[in-house]
């Protein structure tokens, strides 16, 4: 009863989007404000009617009411709660519902927040919302309805794949779906400006604080993404260009590129059919990574089951949404009024720079993320791309980007002048070639990469204090430096915050990779193993039994220069339902770097193989994924934007 | 330093920039391809067909051979057989096996053939779950495959399988 409630509201939803999608266009043409009002009633129903269905869904998964064939399928009684709910979204149809959740919630916030937009125009832009509503809804009513009954119904569930039931990953769908989706809005705005033919700075300070909220999203996601992959796949990696990875990883740089480009439009009234282009892209992105993880076309560890329905409707979709838009930017885009001028050197150009790289980075990842695809489907064989395409285009692309972005903050809008810049940034520098060199002198056999990698970070970081310091006037007026420091706009901060994470993340990265120790072992309880400076005892296993599961157990003493910090206990897994293995990493995070421990097989008599790691400061990805995500709600919070925009100019409209 | 004066101008170097990044990025990208970043997925068949050469690195998938599996006296070292029903190679794994690797299961194992024509495999990958198996895995030639307990339903149309 309750699954039939919740199908019926996502069929009133469906009734809404389409309202929502075609009415308030009629209105607008026809000069009908009732008409173009709809859009606002239809983007709260479709909300509180998916909304209604989410919750019968979490409700037939919470009560494991095994008749619906989305719980039979991906839930068991004897699954903690936490991971009942997760469940909702652990599986295809599930995770659409969420998805489609999000995007109806976006598009309520824009009708509720957006009272100061032009009427007009947020008709425009919550009609465009609805559209996509529309298609996504179509999409599960059609091929992926979870509330599909079983009859008879089963007596016990399928259970959720057990890699899935952890903390991390309970979290990581909805946080990056609400930056996949929260970019939705930016794409909304873009289409809205390209039918009614006009971008003004007004436009870019609206579109700007979806942007950043869809990029904190996907920040967070990303991190919790390569956090979960860190400590539950037991392998010690974080990232692994994994075609789903990439289709994550690109959206985030576009909407990184977005969202530097949107200041441009914001400030200086330029860039703005390539903000508009850019917002395109980055939704786009989003649904291409939608449509891989789906369609099943890419070989990954984190796919969904494979369904050429499901591929060909998303493929359809995409070619509408991506291929309508990008006419519509064609057709309307040569129309907006060019903005402003600048200089070769000046703020607007290290923006410009700044775009440039990290859209040809996201290109390439494209390129190596899709190329097995082409190169399969002109029958020339299977191959699959590796990490070190992708490592050697990022090492290529960023370190321009990084030493161009100790610059960009201090020079001007319209026109600034390097030498000045380049004369504030020379301890940056200075401090930078000192910790480069001295790395390469210190460790063995050349790390020029490592060197390398260390002197961006510390330039990096040096730059983000000196640009504060000038601001303030550090040097120049040391009196009332302070109180000019507590005056700096909340924007600022956030700015050096999100640049000063990704220093971070670049010192973990490098870091971590030039100096982990690993160690693959036998050992027989008694025995010690020294990795990284530090002794490994094994003291044996011990068998331990968990709500849906049994584990073995196995206890590593850890101890430096005779004195025992932790006791590291890593488990080896047997889930009942389904059954699988799963190794459960045993993680002690220092602040030098992390102690990680593997427990793997029974080598006979009473030796187990173990896999010991020491990786130095790696908590610096995440440390440094979160500062980021500080640095954009800082930014969020700005007085700029949360007072809202100044009182819009309609003499254009 | 001098400005950019007009539109035009300033339009020009957008674009001259626009078309050097396009550039350098199909540079890049026709670069970064060679050396080690590509790698071939292989069934063992193509491998003998093929005549892979000692050294170069490949992905090998196929079923591991029911009864093919030993593991070595040093109890980190794993030999079995990867087959895809018509012909069969020797891999050679060491490290800690993927939770779901068992005999008769789809893997894909990732590494180098050495001088005596095992394959040095250095990663991995079996099925994720039950509804997921690494597409390639499947035998080309299933139906003369003499492994019937390597075809569960991991295979092929996962979704029917629920």
């Amino acid at each position: 009863m309750i699954a039939e409630l919740g199908h019926f509201a996502l069929m009133i939803a469906l009734a809404f989007a389409l309202l929502g999608a075609v009415v308030p266009h009629i209105g607008i043409a026809r000069g009908n404000a009732r008409l173009v009002a709809v859009a606002d009633n239809a983007a709260i129903g479709q909300f509180v009617m998916v909304f209604i269905s989410y919750a019968a869904l979490t409700y037939s998964f919470i009560i494991s009411d095994f008749s619906v064939m989305a719980v039979a399928s991906n839930s068991h009684t004897a699954k903690p709660l936490l991971y009942k709910i997760s469940g909702v979204w652990g599986n295809h149809e599930g995770s659409l519902m969420l998805w489609v959740m999000m995007l109806t919630l976006f598009a309520c916030a824009v009708s509720l927040r957006g009272k100061y937009l032009p009427a007009r125009f947020r008709a425009r832009v919550l009609a465009v919302q609805s559209a996509l509503a529309l298609g996504f809804l179509l999409f599960i009513l059609l091929t992926s309805n979870p509330y599909l009954r079983l009859d008879p119904s089963p007596v016990e569930g399928n259970g959720l794949n057990p890699l899935l039931q952890d903390p991390g990953l309970a979290f990581h769908p909805p946080m990056l779906y609400l930056g996949y989706v929260g970019l939705s809005v930016a794409f909304s705005f873009a289409v809205a400006a390209l039918l009614e033919g006009q971008v003004t700075p007004l436009w870019a300070r609206w579109v700007r604080p979806w942007t950043l909220a869809a990029w904190v999203f996907l920040t967070g996601g990303l991190a919790l993404g390569s956090w979960w992959a860190y400590y539950e796949l037991g392998w010690g990696g974080w990232w692994f260009w994994d075609p789903v990875e990439n289709a994550a990883f690109m959206p985030w740089l576009a909407a990184t590129a977005l969202l530097h480009s949107a200041i441009v439009v914001e400030k200086r009234d330029a860039l703005k059919s390539w903000t508009i282009l850019l917002a395109i892209v980055a939704f786009s992105f989003s649904l291409l990574g939608t449509f891989l993880v789906r369609s099943g076309v890419l070989t990954s560890v984190h796919a969904f089951a494979v369904d050429p329905a499901r591929g060909i409707f998303i493929l359809g979709f995409l070619a509408v949404v991506v291929g309508g838009s990008l006419t519509l930017y064609a057709w309307r885009a040569p129309k907006l009024t060019p903005g402003g001028v600048f200089g070769l050197v000046s703020r607007e150009s290290a923006l410009v720079l700044n775009n440039i790289l990290l859209s040809t980075f996201a290109a390439v990842v494209l390129v190596g993320t899709l190329y097995p695809l082409f190169v399969e489907a002109f029958n020339a064989g299977q191959l699959s791309v590796g990490p070190p395409f992708f490592e050697y285009a990022a090492a290529v692309l960023m370190s321009p980007l990084i030493v161009a972005l100790g610059f960009g903050p201090l020079l001007a809008w319209k026109r600034g002048r390097i030498g000045r810049a380049a004369q504030i940034l020379l301890p940056a520098l200075g401090v930078a070639l000192v910790a480069a060199i001295t790395i390469y002198w210190q460790s063995i056999g050349g790390a020029v990469m490592t060197a390398f990698g260390l002197g961006l970070a510390t330039w990096l970081t040096v730059s983000v204090f000196l640009e504060i310091a000038e601001r303030i006037q550090l040097f120049k007026k040391p009196e009332g430096a302070l109180s000019r420091l507590r005056g700096l706009p909340r924007a600022s901060w956030g700015m050096s915050f999100a640049h000063l994470g990704l220093a971070v993340i670049l010192f973990g990265i490098t870091i971590s990779e030039a100096w982990t120790e690993e160690d693959l072992v036998v050992m027989a309880a008694g025995d010690t193993e020294e990795v990284g400076g530090y002794s490994f005892t094994f003291r044996g296993v011990a068998p331990v039994a968990g709500p849906n599961f049994t584990a073995v157990r196995g206890f590593f003493d850890v101890a430096r220069g005779g004195k025992t910090l932790t006791t590291l206990m890593p488990e080896d897994r047997l889930y009942t339902d389904p059954v699988m293995n799963t190794t459960e990493a045993s993680i002690y995070p220092l602040v030098r770097g992390d102690l990680y421990a593997v427990i793997g097989e029974a080598a006979g008599a009473g030796r187990w193989s173990v896999r010991l790691y020491f990786k130095p400061f790696i908590s610096g990805l995440w440390i440094g994924s979160l500062m980021m995500m500080v640095g954009g709600l800082l930014s969020l919070s700005d007085r700029r934007l949360r007072i809202g925009a100044p009182k819009a100019k309609r003499a254009e409209g | 330093m001098a400005g950019l004066k007009t539109r035009k101008k300033q339009r020009l170097v957008v674009a001259s920039v626009a078309v050097a990044a396009v550039a350098g990025a199909i540079l890049l990208v026709l670069f970064a391809l060679g050396g080690d970043s590509l790698s071939l997925f292989l069934q063992p068949s193509a491998v003998h067909a093929k005549e892979i050469e000692v050294g170069k690195r490949f992905r090998l998938g196929g079923l591991v051979a029911p009864g093919s599996f030993v593991k070595a006296e040093d109890g980190l070292t794993y030999n079995f057989t990867i087959t895809d029903c018509a012909a069969d190679v020797p891999v050679s794994f060491k490290g800690i096996l993927p939770d779901l690797f068992r005999e008769g299961q789809g893997v894909v194992t990732e590494g180098r053939l050495n001088a005596d024509g095992t394959f040095v495999a250095d990663t991995v990958l079996a099925k994720h779950d039950e509804n997921y198996a690494p597409p390639g895995t499947m035998p080309k030639n299933a139906e003369a495959c003499t492994h019937p307990e390597g075809l569960d339903s991991g295979y092929g149309n996962s979704s029917g399988s629920r």
